[in-house]
């Protein structure tokens, strides 16, 4: 078990580093910081001083991959890339563009997203979970039918208008809880209610029509036609045994998404103006932050490897058949 | 071969037109991946044709009646996606002093849609206005003929210019015109669906009364009902924007006084363009690495499974941001690479295409050599490999048909999603260009105005009404194909 998770953990090392070569290559490569610096100083009557001086005041005025003036070790420690994308290696992700320390910024930030995200995983799992066994229960029925066209309507909807609906409706015109903003402590609930109602709902159409599909899957197994012939009620089939069951495709979906709740939702935290790493993710996108968005695509791939690794675990768990080798 | 002398003379003629006319044809890059897709589409449904094999399951798809519809509804989009995406610069009227043998074009891109629509795209108001309305949305000041000022609505230039007093005129105008319009729509709806069934008839050797009566009950060779019912509401919808849409603005204006109902339209190109050219840019890259690292195994499967894990390890969002993000620095950069904004604007369309692809061709790769890796151990292909057949032949011959079906149903699933990302993409901000008519674009700008009072509502809901028609059309259509496709599903 022990050398499995050891051996997994260093077969990430290799996916790392194509992460990190390709956001080097679209970030340096593709666009040299000669062309980052006169975007960022406004593309008109820009002198070359002024891009030597950003490149210097955000050290980018090194060679990228080899530094044939240094000495020593220095020629690849003196570069672009041992400086930017080495060393998110050891977390260490710099500053952004307005002098703020990266790591801080997503240790403080991590909270919020959590906040939001947590909930929003749990009973939205909940909900769906219980809507497909419902489904799965009146299979080949009007309910069933129902049910999935209801499913396939709601998924046709734009994640976009759930919020915007959601925000005029509850907000604007009911005045229950405020349009946006964020607290922290116990006040905090009123700023997170509506958007965790609103992330439930737009992961239902989606999630439930997926998890009855799995039902459906496991429903036409041989071991619920043996647990039928026994004289077990529909009920106990359904809940006893093809739940049990279906846990195992569940986790395959389900338990990579869990570290990816430390990223955050973009669209939902910025519309909602809470603190987190979506929201944080966004405003550097918008402003351009080279910076804060590597240190972001990091994360998010060693979050990503964190989960394929937990899937692999959480199946040892609920299928005894499995042997991690 | 004489039974194709029509479409090509059709095309002859066509292209003569286009060359006779005082236009200069723009082939932007996205409109030749759409006519190439569309000839791939032609090709296919040719070749599905001869093979029964074939046609039984998609004759399975078209007679549910939910994807009959759906079918309508998508090809309705397609048609107005194909004339938005024949672009053309008009030709200036020769101006004293130039050459005479020389032509001067339009900066102005145009295409077919734009013409069909021209009293849509032309009648700029000044600002908002709401559907069906006769006055500006908000209050302006106004210099009376006496000389004193007042703040008052505005009539707008075209919306109900020709009413005398809107307040008292209005509602009987557009009462009337819907009445007209109603009956109008009635009228050419019964036309045609009783010549189609006219034309069914005289096909399957019936009378008419027994072939609508066929059709009544649901005994057709088809859905005709849903068909005909789904035809009906779209050519009511085409009679009221004739009747209501050329004397009002029938879904409002925006900020800068466009029409709504024409920016719905131009959005229908951008979406379906997104929903398809990614498909079909990343396709190739899925079917051949999925298949290669099945088939092959060892170091090739090795580095398959390692490029796939790299990329779907990054948050798709980002890096499409972080791609993007490239493109416009290389953009602002090289400004003289591109003559026109539409030609700017088609280039970072293309671009985005590409970035989706890049990040959604990893999912079906990953299938493609699970099934492949199965396929491979079956007898008859083990049967090939004794007979000494190349591998291509294997792969050409007996792998891919046989994982056709997952390409299909993951081509279809992936298009709605791809129409909504775009929405979520141009709010981040990494969307589509903001010169470019789309539906992200027309929601994140209507976006900001929810907070005005009254609240500006039209161009948020026409965009959402448009988005959802087309995905929901999509998705029961996907639907129907993944039961008829899937062999899980057990009818296949």
């Amino acid at each position: 078990m022990l050398a499995y998770i050891v051996r997994r953990s260093l077969y990430a090392i290799p996916i790392l580093i194509g992460v990190n070569l390709l956001t080097f290559w679209l970030f340096f490569v593709v666009n040299s910081p000669d062309d980052m610096a006169r975007m960022q100083l406004g593309m008109k009557h820009v002198t070359p001083e002024a891009i030597e001086r950003w490149k210097a005041d955000h050290g980018y005025d090194k060679p990228l991959l080899y530094n044939a003036e240094a000495g020593g070790a220095g020629k690849f420690t003196d570069t672009i890339f041992f400086d930017k994308s080495v060393s998110l290696f050891v977390f260490d992700f710099g500053t952004a563009d307005d002098g703020r320390d990266i790591g801080y910024d997503i240790r403080q930030r991590m909270w919020p997203s959590l906040m939001l995200a947590i909930p929003v995983f749990l009973i939205g799992l909940l909900v769906n979970i219980t809507f497909a066994l419902l489904m799965a229960f009146f299979r080949a029925t009007y309910v069933d039918y129902m049910g999935v066209v209801l499913c396939v309507i709601l998924m046709s909807i734009s994640a976009l208008f759930y919020i915007i609906g959601g925000q005029y409706l509850i907000s604007k015109l009911m005045h229950l809880v405020p349009i946006s903003g964020y607290d922290g402590g116990l006040s905090a609930f009123k700023f997170l209610i509506l958007p965790v109602v609103i992330g439930i709902i737009s992961g239902i159409g989606a999630g439930s029509r997926w998890y009855r599909t799995i039902f459906l899957e496991e429903v036409n197994k041989d071991y619920v036609r043996t647990a039928r012939a026994k004289g077990l009620p529909e009920r106990v089939v359904l809940f006893r045994h093809v739940l049990k069951n279906a846990m195992i495709p569940i986790l395959t979906g389900v338990v990579v998404t869990i570290p990816m709740l430390f990223m955050g939702s973009l669209i939902t935290e910025s519309f909602f103006g809470i603190p987190g790493l979506g929201s944080y993710t966004i405003d550097a996108i918008r402003a351009q932050d080279f910076g804060i968005v590597r240190a972001m695509v990091f994360l998010g791939s060693v979050l990503y490897i964190l989960g394929l690794l937990l899937t692999d675990l959480s199946y040892t768990l609920v299928d005894p058949r499995v042997r991690l080798s | 071969m004489t039974r194709h002398w029509k479409p090509l003379a059709l095309l002859a003629a066509l292209g003569l037109g286009l060359w006779w006319a005082p236009v200069k044809i723009v082939l932007l890059w996205t409109d030749a991946l759409v006519f190439l897709l569309v000839g791939v589409l032609v090709a296919f449904v040719l070749y599905v044709r001869g093979k029964p094999h074939l046609r039984a399951p998609w004759g399975q798809v078209i007679r549910r009646p939910l994807a009959a519809a759906s079918l309508v509804v998508l090809s309705a989009y397609v048609v107005v996606g194909l004339l938005d995406s024949v672009h053309f610069r008009e030709r200036l009227a020769p101006q004293a002093g130039t050459a005479v043998d020389q032509d001067f074009y339009a900066v102005e891109v145009l295409s077919l849609l734009d013409l069909l629509t021209t009293p849509l795209r032309t009648r700029l108001e000044k600002s908002y206005s709401a559907p069906l309305a006769a006055h500006l949305y908000s209050k302006e000041t106004v210099t009376l003929e006496d000389g004193s000022t007042t703040r008052l609505y505005p009539r707008l230039q075209y919306g109900g210019a020709h009413l005398d007093d809107p307040a008292s005129e209005r509602s009987a105008d557009i009462a009337q015109r819907s009445l007209s319009a109603l009956l109008l729509g009635l009228l050419a709806w019964a036309t045609l669906v009783a010549l189609w069934i006219a034309w069914l008839a005289r096909r399957h050797r019936h009378g008419f009364r027994d072939e609508l009566q066929a059709i009544l009950r649901g005994q057709a060779d088809l859905p005709w009902r849903s068909i005909f019912a789904t035809l009906g509401v779209l050519i009511l919808f085409i009679a009221f924007a004739l009747k209501l849409g050329l004397a009002y603005h029938l879904l409002g204006t925006d900020k800068v006084g466009n029409d709504v109902l024409y920016l719905s339209l131009k959005s229908i190109r951008t979406g379906l363009v997104i929903g398809t050219l990614t498909t079909l840019i990343m396709l190739p890259f899925a079917v051949l690495l999925g298949i290669m690292a099945g088939y092959f195994r060892g170091w090739v499967d090795d580095v398959i499974q390692y490029i796939y894990t790299t990329l779907s390890s990054i948050p798709g969002v980002l890096l499409i941001a972080a791609a993007i993000l490239s493109v416009q620095v290389y953009i602002a950069n090289n400004p003289e690479l591109f003559e026109t904004v539409v030609e700017r604007a088609d280039l970072r369309l293309l671009f985005l295409c590409m970035i989706l692809g890049i990040t959604s061709w990893t999912g079906l790769c990953r299938l493609l050599r699970g099934e492949t890796l199965k396929l491979r151990e079956m007898e008859y292909i083990q049967a090939a490999q004794a007979f000494g057949v190349g591998h291509f032949k294997i792969i050409s011959r007996h792998i891919l048909p046989n994982v056709m079906h997952i390409v299909l149903i993951s081509v279809v699933l992936d298009f709605s999603a791809l129409v909504l990302a775009e929405a979520v993409l141009s709010y981040v901000g990494v969307g589509v260009d903001p010169s470019m008519v789309s539906w992200g674009n027309m929601i994140n700008s209507a976006r900001l105005e929810m907070a005005r009072e009254p609240v500006v509502w039209w161009s948020l809901i026409a965009a959402f009404c448009f988005m959802f028609l087309l995905v929901l059309a999509a998705n029961l259509f996907s639907d129907a194909v993944r039961d008829a496709f899937d062999p899980r599903t057990g009818r296949g």
